[in-house]
């Protein structure tokens, strides 16, 4: 099922796999980097599911299954690049420095953002379906006015890939060879809907017929998801304009802590990509290759669960915003009808403290 | 005072014009808005002189227009986005509505959308279906959003600059109809702020509100009523989110009569506001119910019966005539 012209350069089982285009530029350190970012947001994307099943979040989006997608892209972007992700890009927010209380913020419903995303070169969540591809091709727009040597991804699914704003993404990013780069996480399932439904060609063989290369990678495999990444970014970034990244990779999870995916696909489907765990692989490289020991890999978790467990102490310190709030922001000048607004809460005496 | 008299097409391509020299970050984005200098004619030449960067002719497909602003606004450019008619807004309804409207907020203040979206808009040239609609109402439901509608030239000239100056988004609602006729136009000073209504006439006997076309055809009936003894206020709104309730009300507490006109069918209309919060302010003045004049409750009507369905002199003259007839 998986396409021979797939990048790969590392197997399901850890090994290194050749490939006539890509190969592997990252050190030992390196790797184990990219091992420590999956372990993290695995761990802490675990710990928010369960926070959700406490009550305390409104609703999770699972990462679980597309950590080497997210960690591999993420870590490709150089320091100036911006990126626009959709809702479950938590583990692109983490290589972009966001703090993981702050990507709890919206699911936790005390806010509609939840960071500064000029701070992190790293937009908002966009939870409206492929309209975030836009603003990269828009933002990219800006980036060839300024002639700044900056690229932009951008990330949405297979369900998205069936949205008006993503295949007009393509035709601007095309005829503005615009410096942007789309990456598509194939994981399989657009909540119910398989992604058979959604395209009857590879998503990646669209791109051609928008004028611009498309390339399927394993999205499972972290080392490749980083160079396929890179080198995209690095074309975008001198004038060789758009690509389409597709990361072919499977939601292990719900499509939200919503969901009951038992519905609607068989649990040896599941099974078969538990097989092709993306952490799971760079485990296996690391330990035959770089020999690196099990007291690192231990430290790695150590250090996983200390951050789960702060994460968990500062949303659960996430007290109910005061009302007052939801004034705020909603127009950066003066609005007669937010001043009229605010007063009556004023005079109301509603107060953080009520519920 | 340097003044000049130029069409409101002119006054619009002029304060274009003054807002690129003025600010390298003002972009122009829209369908045949370049080499053609668009299908009215607004943005004529501007492309020769500031450049395919700067004046940017798009591919066809209005999201993509709106959208592509909103990532140039997160980058730090103003873009000006033309959409050729009312009726081909709505494919861009969903980057207006969830995105434009709300990335202020949903950034905490970090996004500024300073990004412009002109919409050539009301009925009244004889076109075909989807080239007359009236949807300001669609948007001034929006927070987030600002709405404001030019009636003359000298307004355009000025209300253009200033909502390209402006840090919020603007759906600047053009009169279509009114393209081609003259006026004065003061290039030195402004005439108002962008969100300030304006007596444009004034009376004694009914306060009359409209907004883009609908104003000069409330000048028309103030005319013909002023022969007959009555005495009407007419009041340009400009803007039409937020509404400038304060001079409407010094006026309607003067009048104590009301009438509101739109083009845009009545339900949960501009001037079903306009009367709602008149009503509640001037209660103790109003010497009548205020009363509403629309397009009917139908889709546009095919053109060459579209002077039956936009408010004429003779349906705002009635609509006076039963505000007049309340007597206390």
């Amino acid at each position: 099922m998986i396409d021979e012209e797939l990048v790969q350069l590392l197997s399901p089982e850890g090994e290194r796999v050749q490939h006539p285009e890509y190969e592997s530029t990252l050190g030992s350190d390196e790797v184990f980097g990219l091992y420590r970012d999956m372990v993290i947001i695995r761990r802490l994307c675990n710990e928010s599911t369960s926070l959700q099943r406490q009550g305390q979040l409104a609703l999770w989006a699972p990462v679980q299954g597309q950590e080497a997608a997210q960690i591999g892209a993420g870590r490709a972007l150089a320091p100036m690049d911006f990126s626009f992700p959709s809702y479950r890009e938590h583990g692109v927010a983490w290589c972009r420095g966001v703090p993981p209380e702050d990507m709890l913020r919206i699911f936790r419903a005390v806010t509609t953002g939840g960071w500064d995303p000029q701070k992190y070169r790293h937009s908002v969540p966009t939870v409206v379906l492929g309209n975030q591809t836009l603003h990269a091709v828009g933002y990219a727009m800006g980036v060839q006015r300024d002639g700044a040597e900056e690229a932009v991804l951008t990330f949405f699914g297979d369900g998205a890939s069936s949205q008006g704003d993503v295949l007009e993404s393509f035709v601007w990013a095309a005829s503005f060879n615009a410096p942007v780069v789309f990456f598509c996480q194939n994981n399989q399932w657009g909540i119910s809907t398989p992604s058979s439904v959604q395209s009857k060609i590879p998503l990646y063989h669209r791109a051609h017929g928008f004028g611009f290369p498309g390339v399927r990678v394993d999205g499972n495999d972290v080392l490749a998801v980083y160079e396929v990444t890179k080198r995209a970014l690095e074309s975008a970034r001198v004038g060789g304009g758009p690509t389409l990244i597709e990361a072919y990779t499977y939601r292990i999870g719900a499509h939200t802590t919503s969901d009951d995916p038992t519905r609607y696909r068989i649990d040896a489907e599941v099974e078969v990509w538990k097989h092709r765990d993306p952490v799971e692989r760079v485990k296996a490289l690391l330990a035959r290759e770089h020999r690196v020991k099990s007291k690192a890999l231990a430290e790695v978790a150590a250090e996983a669960d200390a951050l789960a467990l702060k994460l968990r102490e500062d949303v659960l310190a996430m007290g109910r915003p005061d009302p007052i709030e939801m004034f705020d922001h909603v127009y950066a000048a003066q609005h007669p009808l937010i001043d009229e607004g605010r007063r009556e809460m004023v005079e109301l005496g509603v107060s953080a403290g009520q519920h | 005072m340097a003044t000049t008299t130029m069409t409101m097409a002119k006054a619009l391509n002029e304060g274009l014009r003054k807002a690129m020299e003025k600010d390298p970050k003002v972009l122009l984005m829209g369908e045949d808005i370049g080499r053609l200098g668009g299908v009215f004619r607004i943005t004529d030449g501007l492309q020769k002189d500031f450049g395919e960067d700067r004046v940017i002719d798009a591919p066809l497909a209005e999201s993509a227009i709106v959208g592509t602003a909103v990532g140039l606004a997160i980058r730090g450019y103003r873009t000006v986005c033309e959409i050729q008619f009312d009726g081909f807004v709505y494919p861009a309804f969903d980057q207006i509505v969830s995105q434009v409207a709300k990335l202020h907020k949903r950034s905490d203040g970090v996004y500024t959308m300073g990004l412009v979206i002109r919409l050539p808009f009301q009925g009244g040239i004889g076109a075909i279906e989807h080239h007359s609609e009236s949807p300001e109402v669609y948007f001034a439901q929006t927070a987030g959003l600002r709405v404001v509608s030019c009636s003359t030239p000298n307004d355009a000239y000025w209300m253009i600059q200033q909502s390209i100056e402006h840090d919020d988004p603007i759906i600047f609602c053009e009169p279509k109809s009114r393209y081609w006729e003259k006026g004065e136009v003061d290039l030195e000073n402004p005439p108002n702020g962008l969100f300030d209504a304006v007596v444009r006439r004034v009376g004694t006997d009914v306060t009359v509100v409209g907004y883009g076309s609908t104003v000069k055809t409330l000048l028309r009936a103030a005319d013909t009523a002023a022969l007959e003894g009555v005495s009407i206020e007419v009041i340009d709104a400009r803007s039409v989110s937020p509404l400038d309730f304060e001079t409407m009300a010094r006026s309607v507490e003067k009048t104590g009569r009301l009438v509101a006109v739109q083009e845009s069918p009545v339900t949960a209309s501009i001037g079903s506001e306009i009367v709602a919060e008149l009503t509640q302010r001037c209660f103790y003045s109003l010497r009548a119910p205020g009363v509403r004049v629309s397009g009917y409750s139908v889709p546009y009507p095919p053109s060459r019966i579209e002077d039956d369905f936009r408010p004429n002199v003779d349906r705002i003259l009635d609509a006076v005539d039963r505000v007049m007839g309340y007597e206390s």
